[in-house]
């Protein structure tokens, strides 16, 4: 957007080893991000064929607030879902947008099978295709380390990679983002994968003029100081988003033991104050960002054999504690990060990780499925166990872990166990069982996560009381308005500063004209093609099924009732088709 | 007159908001090469962050090296940099003793002047302006 009156797209033929650059005026009325991806998936997909069929698009976007306001520091990633088969959307932060966007481009459409492991340099020159059959078979931590010294340009480059997982197809493998943070749902990480793409470096070392600088300086200064001055952002600093453990398991709303339970009663053990006072060791911000609330802990062990210690850093977060503590009943913070420490090296996503081994345990324990499937005993509060499955489930050793790394959708299919099965719209679940709002947004939502429309938090304020119709209304607006957010790439975390007025604002700094009420028709337009995309990949929101085990738990706004839900449902579906204009 | 100074780099969290500010106030840039501070890993993000800047020297050994007049000692440590006047030499670059000067991409220097925008912008106090002690 700073060399003209377009977007510029970097289009990448893996099988050819060729790229090309296009000028993309027509894409700028959708901002950026998702926006833009979501026209390039349109324009890009294989619909009739598999996920990971070499023909299908990567599509990577950023939004033209990236990498010049605060926390604009996300990449929105959109591609063909392995572990759903439709809509995949997920984000990554730390340098990835503010590399690319000084690399130069607004939008990446990655394409083709390479004919053998490769690997990316996406820089302002262009596109190198490099050589990575050194690195095929590596962890994520090794590939980030030999890419870092292979590489120029520390301090403004950034480096997506994947692991086994990902190398095996696992369809909810994700793609580790300069070491700490993720492409971590929907399986871009087995996308990768079956193209042969083993990860790529983004250098960005152009720069540009500022146009207005009084203008941009007053945006800025504006949005840097609400995050900075005010206690707005400061929870996401201090405990950061771990504090929710306590908080969470006080109102009854914390899976626990599959879903078994909504408190656990470790919950103070594996806090996000526990956390803090044993293990962090430094926070760090996403490039770009004041707030800083990557929280980065220390697992550090005694070596096997008795002598001396050994020490790894990880960052850890609400998700992942949540999956891999109290759903699996691990009670203590080493536990947590034992089996985190697999799931960082192996490339999995770190919640499906958690949900699944949290069904197979209970499948274990119900018969379905026998040792002669798991290979070991899964028992619930034995990290031991949990940390060799991971590892089958990123290079299965047989059939059900390969069946189990398909996503528990797929697995339930021949097991069976569907009703404790925790997985929403075909998604494994994250870690609010807080009451509706919650199950049928996380289901409804495009990309089935709790970020499409934050229904978690209107059930926090609600509880059990609330119109249906108003409940339906803050799901769609709040998806909608997320839309614009994920176009520009807003950090999530950062909603309460950028308004649409605030957001206006500093679009308008940077030379993009917009009112408040222009954003909101955008986010709904963006919002109705995802669904056309949806719709075409397969996705339906007539057979929404909803596991039992969501009505057998008390949630967080009491016992929850199947019939109620299948209500909100019906209602949901009529309101947005009207809302869309569309059928659904 | 007061220089820049890294005070606690321990507390540094890596945002890059001083540098986005040094090539925003300074150098009117959207960037995040165009700056004269540098924050830099040692190694990886697993490792700490090391902050480079101008030492602010009231010997400027950059400006002695300038043969243009280009760089003149600034009261109380650091230069001044006047751009009509550089010739694109680079004899600063290898002369500076903390070897922080770089060239933009035109081959002009990047030359902090301590104006104090980074510490401005660092939400962690990592950066403050003070006098010189040692003058
Ligand atoms: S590059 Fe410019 S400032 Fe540096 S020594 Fe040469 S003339 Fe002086
Ligand atoms: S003092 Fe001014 S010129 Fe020097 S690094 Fe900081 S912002 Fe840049
Ligand atoms: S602004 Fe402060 S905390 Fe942020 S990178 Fe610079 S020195 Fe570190």
């Amino acid at each position: 957007m700073f060399e003209g009156d377009f977007l510029r797209v970097l289009n990448i033929d893996l099988e050819h080893n060729t790229f090309s650059v296009r000028e993309r005026p027509d894409l700028k009325p959708y901002l950026g991000g998702v926006g833009i991806a979501t026209k390039l998936m349109l324009e890009n997909a294989a619909w009739d064929e598999d996920p990971l069929s070499p023909t299908q698009p990567i599509i990577f976007a950023i939004g033209p607030l990236s990498g010049i306001f605060p926390l604009a520091t996300k990449v929105a990633a959109v591609f063909r879902s392995p572990l759903t088969g439709e809509w995949g959307e997920s984000y990554a932060g730390m340098r990835a947008a503010l590399s690319l966007r000084f690399a130069g481009y607004d939008a990446v459409v990655i394409k083709g099978r390479a004919p053998k492991p490769t690997y990316l340099r996406i820089d302002r020159e262009g596109v190198f295709f490099r050589d990575a059959r050194g690195l095929w078979g590596l962890d994520t931590e090794e590939t980030g380390r030999l890419l870092r010294e292979w590489e120029p340009g520390r301090g403004h480059r950034s480096t997506w990679r994947i692991g086994p997982a990902g190398e095996n197809g696992v369809a909810f493998a994700g793609v580790n983002v300069d070491t700490f943070r993720h492409f971590g749902r929907l399986g871009l990480g087995a996308v990768f994968g079956s193209k042969n793409l083993k990860a790529i470096v983004v250098d960005g070392t152009k720069s540009y003029p500022i146009q207005d600088p009084k203008a941009y300086n007053a945006a800025y200064e504006k949005i840097y100081t609400e995050a900075v001055k005010t206690p707005r952002m400061a929870k996401y600093h201090q405990i950061g988003t771990a504090e929710n453990i306590l908080r969470l398991n006080r109102s009854g709303s914390l899976p626990t033991l599959n879903l078994q339970a909504s408190r656990f009663t470790a919950a103070e053990a594996v806090s996000g104050e526990t956390f803090g006072a044993q293990s962090l060791t430094r926070i760090l911000s996403c490039t770009g960002c004041p707030v800083g609330c990557i929280h980065v802990g220390i697992y550090r062990r005694p070596h096997p054999e008795g002598y001396g210690y050994i020490s790894t850093t990880l960052a850890y977060d609400y998700e992942p504690i949540y999956a891999l503590g109290p759903l699996l009943g691990l009670d203590t913070v080493d536990k947590v990060y034992a089996l985190l420490d697999t799931v960082e090296a192996t490339g999995l996503d770190v919640i499906s990780t958690g949900v699944v081994l949290a069904w197979a345990t209970e499948a274990l324990t119900q018969g379905l499925i026998t040792e002669s499937e798991t290979l070991l005993p899964l028992q619930f509060g034995d990290e031991t166990g949990y940390i060799r499955a991971a590892e089958y489930l990123a290079a299965p050793p047989n059939e059900f872990y390969r069946e189990l790394g398909r996503g528990l959708a797929q697995a339930t299919a021949r097991y069976g166990g569907t009703d404790f099965a925790l997985t929403l719209g075909g998604h494994e679940m994250a870690g609010y069982h807080t009451g509706y709002a919650f199950l049928l947004g996380h289901s409804v939502g495009a990309r089935h996560s709790h970020l499409c429309n934050a229904g978690y938090s209107f059930d926090q304020k609600h509880g059990a009381a609330f119109e249906d119709a108003a409940l339906v209304e803050y799901l769609i607006e709040e998806e909608e308005w997320r839309n614009v957010l994920n176009s520009l790439v807003i950090c999530l975390f950062a909603r309460g500063i950028y308004t649409p007025e605030a957001t206006a604002t500093a679009l308008g700094a940077v030379g993009v004209a917009v009112t408040p009420e222009d954003l909101k028709r955008v986010g709904r337009e963006i919002f109705r093609l995802k669904w056309e995309v949806k719709r075409r990949l397969g996705f339906s929101l007539e057979n929404l099924r909803v596991p039992r085990r969501y009505f057998e738990t008390p949630s967080g706004s009491g016992p929850l009732d199947p019939e109620r839900y299948q209500q909100l449902l019906a209602l949901y579906r009529q309101r947005l088709s009207e809302k869309l204009g569309m059928a659904l | 007159m007061k220089t820049l100074r890294v005070k606690d780099v321990d507390r540094c969290i890596g945002c890059y908001s001083c540098m986005l500010a040094c090539a925003r106030h300074v150098f009117r840039s959207h960037s995040i090469v165009k700056t004269a501070i540098l924050v830099r890993t040692r190694g990886g993000l697993q490792s700490k962050w090391g902050i480079e800047i101008c030492r602010g020297c009231t010997e400027p050994a950059c400006a002695q090296a300038c043969p243009t007049g280009a760089l003149t000692p600034r009261p109380g440590g650091g230069v001044i940099f006047k751009k009509a006047k550089c010739s694109r030499c680079a004899a600063c670059v290898d002369a500076c003793i903390a070897r922080v000067i770089r060239l933009d991409d035109e081959s002009y220097p990047i030359i902090c002047i301590q104006c104090g925008s980074c510490a401005r912008f660092c939400p962690q106090e990592v950066l403050a302006m003070e006098e010189q002690k040692n003058v």
